[in-house]
C-alpha cells in the first residue's frame, strides 16, 4: 500500500475573531499583545485532511511547518497532540518582517530542506491576521507543483494522482493533479479532530531550544532527564543558515511590500429613519425597497 | 471557546484537594513503575495531577462543542431499530466519533491492554461532564466501564482479547434484566448450556430493558445450572457480537435519554464464553458491575444536577419580569441556592466515594499480582467497606436530587418551562430514570439500610466531627452535630422497636437523615479549604439538611409497629 509525505502549513495568528477595544494599536495595526494566540483556523481545517491521508495510508508522515517567534512551537504541539508526527519552528531573526513572497521564499527553501521528496504540502486557504490566502500559491510557485486552492475535501488518492473538490463561487469543482501538489484548505471542510489525551500526556513537554530561558538548558528543566530518554521532546528548530536561505530573499530585506499609510475608519451610519411598528410605516417601508429594487 | 471542565471549578478542587489523592494515584500507578515503559505515564505525582487536568479539559472540550450541540437532535431523532440491528440517531456517531479520536476509551484500564490506567475518580469526572452535555449518550459512552467487571473475573485469554477492543472504542452492554427479573434478578431465566460438540457455551432465551443492547461486546447473566431458580444457579458470560446469534427484537419507546437505545434481545443458540466461575455470577461479578454501575448513575445525575443548574440559572438571569431580571426575587433566587446546594452536595459525596473506590479497587488489583501486607489488607478491608456502604447514598440522594433540580429548572422557566422549546424538558425527562435504572431509589435503600443499624455511617460521622474545625465553622458543626443525635435517637428507637415492618418503613427515613449529615460534613470540609467555592452551598444545605432530618425525626420519632401496620396494602 502506499504512503505518503505531508507536509502542513501552520501559522500562529492573534485571534482576531474575538476582538476586543485594545485590538488594534493607535497606529491601526494589530496589537498582538492584547489577542490571544491560537492556531490559525484553516490550518486546522488543513491538518485534518493530512491526519485523514495518515488514517487511510499507515505509514504515512504528516510534518507541521511553521514560521514565527519562539511561541509558535506552541502550534506544533497542538498538531502533535492530534496525531502530526513531528513539526519544525522555522524561526531567525532574519525573517523578522516577512511580507508573502519572503515567507513564501522561507518555507519552500525549508522544505526542501527537510523533506526534498514531499508528496503532499497542506496548509489553510489563509490566515485569519493578513486575509491574503497568496502564501500556499507562491510555495506552489516556487517548488513548481501544481496548486489546488480552496480545497473542501480529498475525493481520492490514487497512487500518485488526487482527486479534490474545491469550494469555488457558485458552486463546486472536482479538480485532478499527479502529486506533488500543494492543497489550500478551505473553511468549510471538515473541522480537525480534538487532542488525543494519550498523545497529550506523551508531548506535553515538548519544547523547542528556543522556547528555553537563556542559560537554561533541557537538562535544567522539570523532570530534565526525561529528554534525554525521550529525543521526541526537543522540538526541532531551522534557522536561515540551516535550511541555506538566500538572506537577501529572506525577511524585510526579501519583502516588496511596504505598507504605506494605514487608515482608522470608523463606520458611522449616514442617514437614519426611525419607524414604528404601525402597518402604515411598514408599508411605507416595504414600498420603498421595493421601488429600490432592494427586495422583489 | 466553552469548556465544561474550566466552568466548573468544583470538579478540579475535588480532585485536587482530598487527602487521599495521593495514595490513590500511588497505588494505582504501583509506584510509578511503568514511567519509563509508556509515553503517557506520569512520573510522580504532581504529574499525575497535571495529566489528569489536561484529560478532562479535552473532555470539557468535547462536551461542551460537540456532545451538547447535538444534544438537542440526538434526542428528536432517536435510535433506530431495523432487521435485528439498531442504529444509533446521526449525530450520536458524531459524538462517538470525538470520544473515540480523543482517545477516551478504556479510560480505567490498564496500559498494557491499551487503556490509559486513570483513577475511577477522574473516570467519574469525565462520565460527569459528559452527563451534563448529554444524559443519552453519558449511557452508551460510559458502558466501557462493563470492561472492569471482565479485567476482574474474565481469564488473561479474555483480558487480551476484548480489553484492547474496548480500549479502541468497541461498546458493552450489561445483559441482566428479563421480563420476570427486573430488581429480583435472582429469577433470571435465560438459559446457558455446554456445547460439548463445540467446547463452548450457548445462550437460548430474551432479555429485556438492556441498554445499548445491539454493542459489541456483552456481560450476560444466564441460568447455567439446569432445574435451580435462585441466585445461586447463575454465572456471567461474555457475548462477542462479532459470533452473531443475538438479535434486537424492538427498542423501547422511553419518556427520556432518547440516545441511548433500550433493548429487548432474543438469544438464538449465541456462542458465549464462560467469563470466572459457574455459578458465581450473580452473587459475586453482577454485585461488582452493579456497584460500577450505580456510581456511573450517581455521576450522570450529578452532571443533569449541573446541566438543570446552568438553564435554570441563564435563565433567570434573562428573563425580566415586573421590570428586573427575575433571579433577582427571593422566590426564584431560593430555588437557585437550593439547586447549587444540592448539586454541590451530592457532587462531594460523589467523589468521595469515587476515591473510596479507587482505593480498595487499585488494592484489590495488586494483589493479584503478589501478597498484600498486613496494613495493606487492613487497608482494603476499610476502604471497600466504605466503598459498599457509601455508593448507595451516592447513587440514590444524585439521583433524587437530579429530579429535584429538574424540577426545579422548570419552575424557574414558569410558562416557557412547560413548552418543548427550552432545554430544561430533555433534563426533566432524562433525570427521571436515574432513579429507577440500577437498582431504584428503594434498593439503594436495602442495600444501605444495614450499615445505619450496624453503626458503619456513625462511625464514619464520628470520625468526621473530629476533624479540625476554624472558629466560623463552629456554628455549623454544632448544627450538624445536632442533627446526627437526632439521627442517632431515630436508629436506636427503630432497633429497639424489634419490628421488621417498622425497620422497613422507617429505612428511607433514616437513609436520608444520615446521607445530607454525612453531606453536610462533606460541604464542610470543603469549605474550609475553600470558602468562596463552597461557603454558600454549605449554609443553604445546612439549612436544607435541618429542616429534611426534623421531618424524618418527627416521622421516625412516632412511628410504632401498630402505626407502621397501617401503611399496609392489600
Amino acid at each position: 500500500m502506499m504512503s505518503y509525505k505531508i507536509v502542513v502549513l501552520a501559522k500562529q495568528v492573534p485571534d482576531t475573531r474575538n476582538v476586543g477595544p485594545d485590538a488594534m494599536t493607535p497606529q491601526g495595526t494589530v496589537n498582538r499583545s492584547a489577542l490571544p494566540a491560537i492556531f490559525n483556523p484553516e490550518d486546522l481545517n488543513a491538518l485534518e485532511q493530512a491526519l485523514r491521508i495518515k488514517d487511510q495510508y499507515p505509514g504515512t508522515t504528516v510534518t507541521v511547518l511553521t514560521m514565527g517567534p519562539a511561541r509558535a512551537a506552541e502550534v506544533i504541539r497542538e498538531a502533535l497532540y492530534r496525531g502530526a508526527d513531528g513539526g519544525y519552528l522555522l524561526t531567525d531573526r532574519a525573517f523578522a518582517g516577512a511580507d508573502t513572497l519572503a515567507t513564501s521564499y522561507a518555507l519552500s527553501v525549508a522544505i526542501q530542506h527537510f523533506c526534498p521528496d514531499v508528496d503532499l504540502i497542506i496548509g489553510g486557504r489563509q490566515a485569519i491576521d493578513g486575509d491574503t490566502a497568496q502564501v500556499g500559491p507562491q510555495v506552489a510557485e516556487k517548488l513548481a507543483m501544481n496548486q489546488i486552492t480552496y480545497a473542501e475535501e480529498i475525493l481520492k488518492l490514487d497512487g500518485r494522482q488526487i482527486t479534490v473538490k474545491r469550494h469555488i463561487d457558485g458552486g463546486v469543482e472536482t479538480v485532478l493533479s499527479p502529486l506533488p501538489c500543494v492543497l489550500t484548505v478551505n473553511g468549510s471542510a471538515a473541522p480537525c479532530r480534538p487532542r488525543n489525551v494519550r498523545l497529550v500526556m506523551k508531548y506535553k513537554r515538548a519544547l523547542a531550544p528556543l522556547e528555553l530561558a537563556c542559560d537554561t538548558s533541557y537538562a535544567d528543566l522539570p523532570y530534565g532527564e526525561q529528554y534525554e530518554r525521550k529525543p521526541y521532546l526537543k522540538l526541532p528548530q531551522l534557522s536561515c543558515a540551516d535550511v541555506g536561505a538566500d538572506l537577501n530573499q529572506c525577511g524585510l530585506s526579501g519583502s516588496p511590500t511596504k505598507v504605506k499609510s494605514v487608515e482608522n475608519i470608523v463606520f458611522k451610519a449616514k442617514e437614519s429613519k426611525q419607524l414604528t411598528g404601525s402597518d402604515e410605516d411598514i408599508n411605507g417601508l416595504v414600498r420603498e425597497l421595493l421601488a429600490s429594487h432592494t427586495i422583489g | 471557546m466553552a469548556n465544561y471542565y474550566s466552568d466548573i471549578p468544583q470538579i478540579k478542587f475535588e480532585l485536587e484537594n482530598s487527602e487521599l489523592m495521593p495514595r490513590i494515584v500511588e497505588l494505582k500507578e504501583d509506584a510509578y513503575a511503568e514511567k519509563d515503559q509508556y509515553d503517557d505515564a506520569p512520573q510522580d505525582f504532581a504529574d499525575a495531577l497535571d495529566n489528569y487536568d489536561r484529560v478532562l479539559e479535552i473532555v470539557g472540550d468535547i462536551t461542551a462543542n460537540v456532545i451538547a450541540p447535538n444534544a438537542e437532535e440526538v434526542d428528536a431523532e432517536g435510535a433506530h431499530c431495523e432487521n435485528g440491528r439498531v442504529s444509533y440517531a446521526s449525530k450520536t456517531y458524531e459524538n462517538q466519533a470525538a470520544m473515540i479520536q480523543a482517545g477516551l476509551n478504556g479510560v480505567t484500564m490498564p496500559r498494557r491492554y491499551g487503556g490509559l490506567n486513570l483513577p475511577v475518580t477522574v473516570y467519574t469526572a469525565a462520565n460527569e461532564l459528559v452527563s451534563t452535555a448529554d444524559a443519552g449518550f453519558e449511557n452508551i459512552w460510559s458502558l466501557q466501564d462493563c470492561i472492569e467487571t471482565l479485567y476482574c473475573f474474565g481469564n488473561e485469554e479474555q483480558r487480551q482479547k476484548y480489553i484492547p477492543r474496548v480500549c479502541a472504542g468497541e461498546t458493552m452492554s450489561m445483559d441482566l434484566t428479563e421480563p420476570d427479573a427486573g430488581s429480583d434478578l435472582q429469577s433470571v431465566m435465560l438459559k446457558a448450556t455446554y456445547d460439548e460438540e463445540n467446547q463452548c457455551w450457548r445462550l437460548n432465551g430474551s432479555k429485556r430493558f438492556i441498554t445499548n443492547g445491539d454493542s459489541d461486546i456483552h456481560l450476560v447473566l444466564a441460568r447455567s445450572e439446569a432445574g435451580t431458580r435462585d441466585g445461586r444457579g447463575l454465572s456471567m458470560f461474555i457475548y462477542d457480537k462479532r459470533d452473531g446469534g443475538v438479535d434486537v427484537r424492538r427498542i423501547e419507546c422511553k419518556m427520556g435519554i432518547h440516545g441511548s437505545p433500550t433493548c429487548e434481545l432474543v438469544y438464538k443458540n449465541a456462542k458465549a464464553e464462560l467469563c470466572g466461575d459457574r455459578k458465581m455470577g450473580l452473587i459475586k461479578y453482577v454485585m461488582s458491575l452493579m456497584n460500577g454501575a450505580r456510581l456511573g448513575i450517581a455521576a450522570q445525575s450529578v452532571g443533569l444536577s449541573q446541566a438543570a443548574l446552568n438553564e435554570a440559572e441563564a435563565y433567570a438571569r434573562d428573563r425580566k419580569q415586573f421590570g428586573k431580571a427575575i433571579i433577582e426575587f427571593p422566590a426564584v433566587a431560593e430555588m437557585l441556592s437550593n439547586m447549587r446546594a444540592r448539586l454541590d452536595a451530592g457532587r462531594a459525596l460523589l467523589y468521595e466515594t469515587a476515591r473510596y473506590v479507587d482505593i480498595y479497587k487499585a488494592l484489590e488489583d495488586i494483589s493479584r499480582t503478589r501478597k498484600l501486607t498486613p496494613e495493606e489488607r487492613q487497608e482494603l478491608k476499610v476502604y471497600s467497606k466504605l466503598a459498599d456502604s457509601f455508593t448507595p447514598l451516592a447513587k440514590g440522594i444524585n439521583s433524587e436530587y437530579a429530579n429535584q433540580n429538574a424540577y426545579d429548572c422548570i419552575q424557574v422557566h414558569g410558562g416557557s418551562g412547560f413548552m418543548l422549546e427550552y432545554a430544561c424538558q430533555r433534563i426533566y425527562r432524562d433525570a427521571r430514570i436515574t432513579s429507577i435504572y440500577e437498582g431504584t431509589t428503594q434498593l439503594q435503600t436495602v442495600a444501605a439500610i444495614r450499615y445505619v443499624t450496624n453503626g458503619q455511617y456513625a462511625g464514619v460521622i464520628e470520625q468526621f466531627e473530629q476533624q479540625d474545625v476554624s472558629p466560623e465553622f463552629a456554628d455549623v458543626l454544632s448544627r450538624i452535630k445536632q442533627m446526627t443525635a437526632k439521627f442517632n435517637a431515630c436508629t436506636q428507637l427503630v432497633k429497639e422497636a424489634g419490628s421488621e415492618e417498622m425497620h422497613d418503613l422507617c429505612a428511607r427515613h433514616l437513609y436520608e437523615m444520615v446521607s445530607e449529615i454525612i453531606m453536610s460534613h462533606l460541604l464542610l470540609r470543603n469549605a474550609q479549604k475553600d470558602k468562596g467555592l463552597f461557603g454558600k452551598s454549605l449554609e443553604v444545605f445546612v439549612n436544607l439538611a435541618e429542616g429534611n432530618v426534623e421531618k424524618h425525626a418527627t416521622f421516625v420519632g412516632k412511628m410504632t409497629p401498630q402505626r407502621a401496620a397501617e401503611y399496609r396494602c392489600q
